[in-house]
Formats: C-alpha cells, structure tokens, sequence
C-alpha cells in the first residue's frame, strides 16, 4: 500500500503538538486515499516517542543516529531523501514551523517534488492535491492546485486541525530502519538553544492585558497606552511590529514567537489580528477589539468589536473606567 | 564581502480593504498602496550594515513590474550598490519555485559572499523562495534569521524556534539567509540619499536574459496554480459596540463591570 507520510517533530524531548494535529487530518487522507498512514521520526534515542506515535499511525518508520540529536535540516534532508526513494509516499505533510519551514522547500526543491505551504485544508481531488492557505494577513483565503507528482510535500499550519487518537489505538508497527548518514554535516551545525531573556514582567500571569498592534502608530502613543492598561488595572502587552521596534521588551510580545496569555480580558488596540498573533490570545476569556477596519481578522476572533478609530476612543473609555471606580469607591 | 538581497515589492493591506477581482484568482489591486515587503526590508538593512563594517557591495534584485522600481530606488538609497530588475510578462502566475528558478538563473553568473532574502513575502507569501533558490545554488541557507555574526568562512546564526526559543548554528559561506522582522532597525532613507538613488541605474532583465525557456516560468513553470480566492468565513462573529466614542466607552465600562472585572 502506497504510504502517506506524516513527519514528527520534536525539541527537547518532547513531540510537538503539531504532531497529532498531522496525524489527525493525516489519518483522514489516507482513508480516503487508501494509502497508509506513515509517522516519520528522526532523532536520537526517540524510541518512547515512536511507541506514542504508533498509537496514531499504522507505521511508524524510526530512523535513530546521534547527528539527528538536533534538528538540521540538511540531515534531516539527506535521510527523508532516502526514505521518499524507497517508499514513494503519495504526500509528506510537515508542520508550517520554524523546523518545516526550513525543510520543506529545500527537500523539494531537491527531488522536485512539488511543494504547498502554511496549509489550512488539503485534500486529494481527482489524484491532485487541493492546498488551500492564507494570504493577505488572513484576509484572503486561496485554493491552490498542485501540479499532478507522484509525490506531494505540504507543510501545515499549527493549531488548525484537533489533534484526536483513534479508538481503539491504531497500534502501527514501528519499523526501524538504518540511517543512512555517513558523515556529519559539515556546511550546517547545530550548536546550541538560546532561551529568552528573562523577562521583567509575566503577562501570562496578568488577569486582564490591554494588547497595543501597529495600530497605535507611534512610540510616543505609548505613554497613552500605559496610562489606559493602568488605569484598567491591566498589564500591557503588544502584537509583534511593537516589539520588532524596540517599544515593548520581548517578553509582552503575544503570539506564536512570543506568549500565549489566557487572560479575563483582552482588550486589542490596533492589532489586525494576524494568525500568529491570534494563536497566542485566542483562549481569552474575553476580548474586545479596536480596530478601524471592519474587515480586520481580529473581528472574528473578538467577542465584541468596536470598528472605530482607537484614539477616540483610549481617553473617554480610560475616563469612564475612572469614573466607575470613583463611583465604587 | 559582496552581498545579494531579494527584495519584492508588495501592496500594504494591513488597513485597506481588499476586494476579489472578477476572475475570481487574485485581489483588485487598484489603489493598493506598495512598498518593499516587511522582511526585505530587514533583509536590505542587515546587508548595507555589514557592508558598511566590512566593505563590499550589495546588490538588490526583484522580479516584477516596472512599478517595483520604487523599491529597489529604496535600496538603493538606503546603501545599496546597484539593483537588478527582471521583467517580463511571462513571469506571470509564477509561484515561490518559478520565482527560485529565475532568481537562480541570474544569480548564478554573479560573484556572492552571501545572499540575504525575507522569510516570507507579506502579500502571498509561501515562505519558500530563500531556502528554493538556495537548494538549486547548492549552498547552505537558514531560515528565520534574529542575529547574525560572521566570521571568515562561517556564519553564526540565531534562528527562532516557537515562543520566543531561539537556536543558534553555523552555516558555512555562501550561504542564503532568510531574515525575520526585529533582526535590525532599518533606517530611514534621507533625501540626499534618495536624490543620489535617483541617479543609479537599475539593470532590467527579461525571460531572453535569463536562458529559461517560457515553459520553465509563469504558471506553466509553477508547483502551484490559484484556483479560486475567497474571503474566508468567521470562526465567530463579535458583536458590534456602537455609537459615539463616550457611547462606546461607557458600554465597555458596563461590560466589565458586569464582568466584575473594574
Ligand atoms: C498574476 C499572478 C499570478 C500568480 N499566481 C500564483 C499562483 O498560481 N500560485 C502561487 O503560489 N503564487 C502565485 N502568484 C504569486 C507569486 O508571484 C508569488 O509572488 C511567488 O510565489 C513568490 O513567492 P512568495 O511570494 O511565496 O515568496 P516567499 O517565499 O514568501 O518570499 C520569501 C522571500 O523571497 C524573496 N522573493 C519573493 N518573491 C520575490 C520576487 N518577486 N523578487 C525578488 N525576490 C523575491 C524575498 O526575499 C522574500 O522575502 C501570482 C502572482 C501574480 C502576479
Ligand atoms: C514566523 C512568524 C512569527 C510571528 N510571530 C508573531 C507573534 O508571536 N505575535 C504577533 O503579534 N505577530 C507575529 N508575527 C507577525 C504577524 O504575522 C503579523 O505581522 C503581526 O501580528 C501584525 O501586527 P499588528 O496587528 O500589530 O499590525 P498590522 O497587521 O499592521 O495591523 C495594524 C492594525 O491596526 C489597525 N489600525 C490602524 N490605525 C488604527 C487606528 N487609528 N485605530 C484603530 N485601528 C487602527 C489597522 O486597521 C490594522 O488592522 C509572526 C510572523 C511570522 C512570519
């Protein structure tokens, strides 16, 4: 049976939930495709990782060599090179991550094996591969047709499918095969993690964050910005462009390079709503968006919109919130 | 060190509104405004930095109309020696690996040191181009570069994981380095600097200078073909807080006290 391949990805010891959500829509495919579906792990002593896979998978190809300690996309190239040979996998899928977005166009670029990315749906219609993805910050979705291969390589969007293990587990047989390595990768070395730097203040921790986005145009909007969280009691936090910027420190960045914050209130401020920055506050309790484009992403994601401009209203809402509190008081 | 930038220049649509064009496949891109893509813009600055530490020249190349020309008069403005700009209407429907292939047939006949590109391209971008180009070049690349330090021959690179998680490696020069937002400050172009552009010359290239064959471009020559574009549907729709700013103001004040939450 022809395989459909799912690679695994792991840091640290730990498989990434990225994983499942693969194997999830994984499983889906090849039932449809009536192609088997295939884990890929590459690592290092990662065999307790290939028996939970296998729980998902009908196959779990394990490949184990000290140079796949650490992920290295050349290694990483080399051995799925070998594997793609002698397998002919109808699709590799592979997560839209700092990993697979490092991998997947240079892997197919190698074996010219057509190659979509950053999917948010795929599926086989008539033996072609139908990718659709984002363009335009989330405003646009596009369906793409993939030109007709005997192989396909896709890379997914995180947190986009829910993972779910099959009942009863799927029980794949993990087959163990030689890595093909034969030296070290000399033009690519992977020397070591470097954390974040300890951050002053802990927005996961915070019960209510005022997020500031490009929206707020200028540095010296912040001060405003500061004044308004404060007076709401709230810590303030930012989408990406800020901190790229230098006017918020790292650790209040929200996103998928940054925090993910579960706050009681989310109070977005300029913030277009972008996909990575949603993944990072999407879980809040509540979240009320200021934006003066009613067609900004964030409004979908928001439970109440204010499609206005945000400087009309910052004074009046940090006046009201004041007067509430005099009131209380 | 001579250096080679890909730059791409691209409509902002961060605040404006995007409509469906009648063929169903792209946007109307009628009073869009463009610009060099985000990343680039990075991409450009990182260069014209290390040139400015360690000498050398950087050239900055982009496939698309005559209008992408304000882009590379930003390059060049910004510190950019010379800039390359491929045109032809045959490029058309071209997607992130015929975009590679042309890139790679021009870019192959040069003398580089290093090759700087964006992660992604803010518009449609597959974040593919850089480590595509780099493949068909057969010399190392990194994606998603936060820092960068060059010695001789090597390059010392910070990539960044998920959650702010980075990893550091070493790639070997040449190589192809496709930058993230936050690696630099770019800076602002002066006048002087602009009116000095407006007297470089940027060299056009077409399919006949590239030695590809038309087959090898465009649709034709793509992994991908747009079918249908659509405005994609709401996970939820917030309901909408309206009136006058003090209107507005006060119903977010009651909602949170409702919410206990002032
Ligand atoms: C008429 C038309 C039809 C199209 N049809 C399709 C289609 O069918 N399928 C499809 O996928 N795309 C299509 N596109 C979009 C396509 O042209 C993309 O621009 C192309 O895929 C380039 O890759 P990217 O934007 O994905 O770049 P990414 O891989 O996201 O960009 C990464 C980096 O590559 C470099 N780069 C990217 N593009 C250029 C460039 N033009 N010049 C110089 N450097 C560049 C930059 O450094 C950039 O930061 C179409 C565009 C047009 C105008
Ligand atoms: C690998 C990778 C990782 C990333 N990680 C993250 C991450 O962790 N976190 C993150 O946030 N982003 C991340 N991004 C970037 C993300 O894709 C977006 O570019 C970013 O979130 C956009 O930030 P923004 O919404 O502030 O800006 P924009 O998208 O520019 O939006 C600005 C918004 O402000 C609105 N606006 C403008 N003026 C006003 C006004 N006067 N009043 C009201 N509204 C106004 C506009 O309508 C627009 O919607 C990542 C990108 C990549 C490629």
């Amino acid at each position: 049976m022809a395989k459909l391949f799912v690679l695994a990805e792991h840091r640290q010891g730990q498989l990434r939930d990225i994983t499942f959500e693969m194997l999830t829509k994984g499983r889906e495919i090849a039932e449809k495709t009536g192609t088997e579906l295939t884990a890929v792990i590459l690592g290092s002593n990662v065999k307790e990782h290939a028996k939970a896979l296998a729980e998902y998978a009908q196959a779990v190809i394990l490949v184990e060599d000290p140079r796949l300690e650490n992920f290295n996309s050349e290694a990483y190239k080399k051995v799925l090179q070998a594997l793609i040979a002698a397998h002919k996998p109808l699709l590799i899928m592979m997560g839209h991550t700092s990993y697979g977005v490092e991998l997947a166009p240079r892997l197919a670029a190698a074996l010219s094996i057509p190659l979509a990315t950053d999917l948010i749906d795929l599926a086989f219609e008539a033996d072609q591969l139908t990718a659709t993805r984002q363009m335009y910050g989330g405003k646009v979705n596009v369906k793409t047709v993939v030109r007709k291969a005997e192989t396909y390589i896709a890379t997914i969007r995180t947190a986009t499918f829910t993972p779910q293990k099959p009942s009863p587990p799927a029980n794949g047989q993990i087959l163990e095969t030689p890595s093909p390595l034969t030296e070290d990768i000399a033009e690519k070395r992977f020397l070591q993690y470097v954390l974040p730097p300890p951050g002053g203040v802990d927005i996961t921790a915070a019960e209510k964050l005022v997020g500031v986005g490009r929206g707020i145009k200028d540095q010296a909007n912040m001060p405003l910005m500061e004044e308004l969280a404060k007076t709401l009691g709230a810590v303030l936090a930012c989408s990406r462009p800020i901190v790229d910027k230098g006017w918020l420190p790292t650790d209040r960045q929200v996103g998928s390079s940054g925090k993910t914050v579960k706050p009681k209130l989310y109070l977005a401020l300029g913030i277009s709503g972008a996909f990575q920055h949603v993944l990072g506050m999407k879980s809040s309790d509540l979240i009320i968006a200021v934006n003066k484009d009613p067609k900004a992403p964030i409004f979908s994601f928001a439970d109440y919109a204010v499609v206005e401009d945000l400087f009309k209203i910052v004074l009046p809402l940090k006046n009201k919130v004041n007067e509430a509190k005099a009131q209380k008081t | 060190m001579d250096i080679i930038v890909c730059v791409k220049h691209v409509p902002d649509t961060a605040e404006a509104e995007l409509k469906i064009d009648a063929s169903g496949k792209a946007v109307d891109k009628a009073g869009l405004v463009y610009d060099i893509n985000e990343w680039d813009d990075y991409a450009l600055e990182e260069a014209v930095r290390i040139k400015e530490k360690q000498g050398g020249t950087v050239t900055a190349i982009t496939i698309g109309s005559e209008d992408s020309d304000s882009t590379l008069r930003k390059c060049l403005a910004r510190g950019a020696d010379k800039a390359i700009r491929l045109t032809d209407p045959k490029f058309a429907g071209s997607d992130s690996y015929a975009t590679a292939k042309i890139l790679h047939s021009v870019i192959k006949t040069m003398h580089y040191d290093l090759i700087l590109a964006g992660l992604q391209a803010g518009d449609d971008g597959a974040t593919a181009v850089g480590p595509i180009l780099a493949e068909m070049l057969g010399i190392p690349h990194a994606t998603m570069v936060k820092k960068l330090e060059l010695a001789t021959g090597t390059a010392k690179v910070n990539r960044e994981l998920e959650g702010g998680l980075e990893e550091q490696i070493e790639v070997k020069l040449p190589a192809l380095l496709a930058v993230s937002t936050g690696i630099n400050e770019p800076r602002y172009v002066s006048i002087m600097g602009i009116r000095k552009a407006m007297q470089k010359e940027i060299k056009i290239m077409t399919l006949a200078d590239t030695g590809l064959t038309e087959a090898e471009v465009g649709e034709q020559g793509s992994w991908t073909r747009i079918e249908k574009l659509y405005v994609p549907p709401a996970e939820k729709q917030a309901e909408p807080v309206t009136g006058t700013p003090d209107e507005i103001a006060a119903k977010i004040v009651d909602l949170l006290r409702s919410r206990g939450l002032i």
